[in-house]
């Protein structure tokens, strides 16, 4: 063994390398102060080993990036470790970069001779803000996206050179699959390199002067093996241990669903240690001056002061103004950051955005898996953001909240969980969120034996927001009038008291339940099932056990049973109810209202065959039914 | 710094047993945050190994598109295109051709199929009716209609593959392929 060393120390000098490595003088002896280097040192180890395994089943392209990024997060064994490790560790290192950094402020560390030492770790920063903002983006999910289109429009305002520069790092005018083949090169290759070119520079010239040591007579001093190694270890450790528990917690790192340019995602924020800058930008009084003052200038200058620190600290009180810069640029980082969150927290609108993003991820998978066969994934090659176009249960919602929302409710919201409101100004001049009125029914149990039972039972009470709607006078418009006083709102009313005497309960069910069941809904009875066929008997004779009707249902309604070629009814006064609350009820009756067979002249509501493409209606009906997976 | 382990003996009783543990543990430690993501990326790395092979749906059984009666008792060998969802990692191919066979109806009863695939180095066997026999354009080995081979190009006879009869009269075959070169039939995928 010591044979072999010594001849490889002849030919490289190995021994001298070694000791210079290892042996460095501390004076002062070891002490926790002087770990932030090596852990930056660690994570960055971290990264390049998780970064370069990641490459390995990587592909930049938008159609492949979000479906390969899936299949390491959920079909890849340890995937979801590796990737979760290179997230946690990126978040790690710009925390252990604020905290060196400050060290070496606190410390002196930036006063002569270590004056270009110091600007090479500032040089290093912007690296590794770099590799932050680039990384974010390979993942083509709609967090990434949309936080990165932030980024290349603020490079875009740039003055003079901004819309080639913005060009350039997207690879085109718009985002596509050179942006991610251009950001995956700078990500992978272009940043690393350069960022290994200048921590071999900052560690040359770090070694050339020496620690910076406040005390040289707090303990004897020692070397750098195994004294500090030791303290370094434990403090990697530390940093292992608690990128280790976030990526165990969030079982690797959170994958939004797949871009998508026509979706706009209003969840998006950049990653927490950017949120600074974000929330700073939001401020009205920045966003008068320009995106380039706030994005561009400001911080620009803030970095401006951060290079100077060597030079102000020859002066007198030099050093004690750096420190307090330091200082007040940390409280103001962290003041800003605390309020982006606080301001997020209060916001209904963002707070029912991470929802649905959380909810569109989530149904990504479910959509996915299981794969058919059995094996591989059931993402089509024309990417995965297909699948959550053509999806019912994701386009739905936000369908009903563009179309439907305007006037009617579900469940109380717009559909996709927001709250539909309009923006009042108060005489003081402050504005304020106020609760927008339905004009029309909420729609949220729509079809269900719940709201074909409060219909017959509570017409009015359930076509109560039509009240709202008003005419110039102020009054109850003559469209809305004639549902809530038109003769089913009357029949609902006298026939009230039927439903109030107890025999008549099992005849209210089986009619709910005929009808129900020529809906032809998921989990509607089946149209022969017995307590259909009891309802069909009441519709069709209007005789219930207690008291019969007055006008029994055909004498107003046409309904064709589902199968059967013989009308019920006539068309004619009322709306038809053939197949009423399923899929092609809801589809001739979107697209045409106001068509004979549903209301006729008496019509006030928009129709949406023209407005809707036949996909979009599709989509809307099928989430309406309940028809999805 | 010039006698850097000087100051391990000169330090006070006691001192050179925990530089013996610091040494111990700054070692270790400094291993084992660095074998972290190194043994995580290399498992992560190791995925295609430990991935167990799956035949995909039901028994691996394809139906062929011709039935027992459409093919001649002791006729000639025909080629039928093998239509397979193909998988690659994320994405699923539908309906791609993987590979060809040939059947033959030995008997009323028996169907006979051999991969299309020469077992010398993979090139597609051509069944020439004026010879009855299978001809590899490569590298001229031949095979009888029963699929022993005939002359000493191939390694082993063509591959037979298994073949079941069902609902009297459906043909159904699983598709498989084998390494090329080798004396025996060693399955691929």
């Amino acid at each position: 063994m010591n044979a072999l060393i010594n001849w490889l120390d002849n030919r490289t000098g190995l021994k001298k390398l070694m000791h210079e490595a290892l042996y460095e003088n501390i004076p002062g002896g070891a002490r926790w102060r002087y770990v932030w280097g090596s852990t930056l040192m660690f994570t960055f180890t971290i990264q390049v080993i998780t970064g370069l395994f990641l490459w390995t089943a990587y592909s930049p392209s938008t159609t492949t990036a979000w479906e390969s990024v899936y299949y390491i997060q959920h079909h890849m064994q340890f995937g979801w470790l590796v990737r979760g490790l290179h997230h946690f560790s990126a978040s790690a290192m710009t925390v252990l970069l604020a905290l060196h950094l400050m060290q070496v402020v606190i410390d002196g560390a930036y006063k002569a001779p270590r004056e270009i030492n110091f600007w090479l770790g500032l040089i290093l920063m912007q690296i590794v803000l770099g590799l932050s903002l680039t990384g974010y983006l390979l993942p083509w999910d709609q967090k990434g996206y949309y936080a990165t289109q932030v980024s290349t429009e603020i490079m875009g305002a740039t003055p003079v050179v901004g819309p080639q520069l913005q060009n350039l790092a997207q690879g085109g005018p718009q985002y596509g699959h050179h942006t991610l083949t251009r950001f995956f090169a700078m990500h992978a290759g272009v940043l690393p390199g350069t960022l290994i070119a200048f921590i071999v520079l900052h560690i040359a010239v770090f070694r050339r002067h020496g620690i910076t040591v406040p005390d040289p007579d707090h303990a004897p001093a020692t070397t750098f093996w195994p004294d500090q190694v030791l303290k370094d270890a434990i403090a990697c450790l530390a940093v292992l241990g608690t990128v280790l528990t976030l990526t165990i917690w969030h079982h690797g790192a959170e994958l939004a669903a797949p871009a998508d340019p026509s979706e706009a995602y209003s969840a998006a924020r950049p990653e927490w240690y950017f949120l600074f800058l974000f929330q700073f930008l939001r401020f009205e009084w920045v966003e008068h001056q320009g995106l380039a003052f706030g994005a561009i200038y400001l911080p620009g200058a803030l970095m401006a002061i951060l290079a100077a620190m060597p030079i102000i600290g020859r002066w007198k009180v030099g050093h004690a103004f750096n420190v307090t810069f330091l200082f007040v640029m940390m409280v103001g980082i962290i003041g800003l950051t605390g309020l982006a969150l606080k301001n997020d927290a209060a916001d209904p609108d963002f707070i029912a955005a991470v929802k649905q993003a959380q909810e569109d991820s989530i149904r990504m998978k479910s959509i996915i898996e299981p794969p058919p066969e059995g094996i591989g994934t059931g993402i089509p090659l024309e990417g995965a953001v297909s699948l959550l176009r053509a999806d019912p249960k994701a386009q739905g919602p936000r369908l009903f909240a563009r179309n439907c929302a305007p006037c009617h409710r579900y469940d109380g919201h717009d559909g996709t969980g927001r709250e539909v409101v309009k923006i009042e100004k108060k005489k003081d001049g402050t504005k304020e969120r106020v609760k927008e009125n339905a004009t029309a029914a909420d729609l949220g149990k729509f079809g269900s034996t719940e709201w074909i039972k409060a219909v017959i039972t509570d017409f009015k009470g359930t076509f109560s927001a039509l009240a709202n709607v008003k005419d110039k006078d102020g009054n109850v418009a003559e469209s809305s009038k004639r549902f809530l006083e038109g003769d089913m709102s009357i029949w609902s009313a006298s026939h009230a008291q039927h439903w109030r005497v107890k025999e008549n309960e099992q005849a209210l069910t089986d009619l709910v339940a005929f009808l129900h069941s020529q809906g032809q809904r998921k989990g509607a009875p089946g149209i022969s099932d017995e307590a259909p066929k009891r309802g069909r008997q009441i519709f069709e004779t209007g005789k219930i056990p207690v008291g019969d009707f007055e006008s029994k249902c055909t004498d107003c309604h046409s309904l064709q049973p589902i199968g059967e070629d013989k009308l019920l009814g006539e068309v004619g006064a009322g709306p038809s109810l053939t197949n009423y609350g399923g899929k092609i009820w809801l589809t001739e009756f979107l697209k045409n209202p106001g068509h004979e067979k549903f209301y006729g002249s008496g019509n006030a509501m928009p129709a949406f065959g023209e407005r809707l493409t036949e996909k979009e209606l599709d989509l809307l009906v099928r989430w309406m039914v309940g028809d999805f997976e | 710094m010039s006698q850097p382990h000087l100051d391990l003996h000169q330090t006070p009783s006691g001192e050179p047993r925990r530089g013996f543990m610091t040494h111990i543990l700054a070692a270790g430690i400094g291993l084992l945050v660095g074998a972290v993501p190194a043994v995580s990326g290399l498992a992560f790395f190791l995925d295609p190994l430990m991935r167990k092979k799956k035949d995909g749906s039901g028994d691996g059984f394809l139906k062929m598109p011709v039935s027992l009666e459409a093919l001649e008792v002791n006729g000639e060998p025909q080629l039928v295109k093998i239509i397979m969802n193909k998988v690659d990692a994320w994405n699923t191919y539908l309906n791609q051709p993987v590979g060809a066979v040939y059947l033959r109806r030995a008997d009323k009863e028996t169907i006979v199929a051999f991969n299309s695939r020469c077992p010398h180095l993979g090139c597609a066997v051509d069944y020439k009716p004026s010879e009855k026999h299978y001809f590899c354009p490569c590298h001229t080995s031949t095979f009888g209609v029963d699929g022993v081979k005939q002359n000493e190009i191939p390694p082993r006879d063509l591959d037979a593959l298994e073949v079941q009869i069902r609902n009297g009269g459906e043909v159904w075959l699983k598709f498989q392929n084998f390494r090329a070169t080798t004396p025996e039939k060693i399955p691929v995928g």
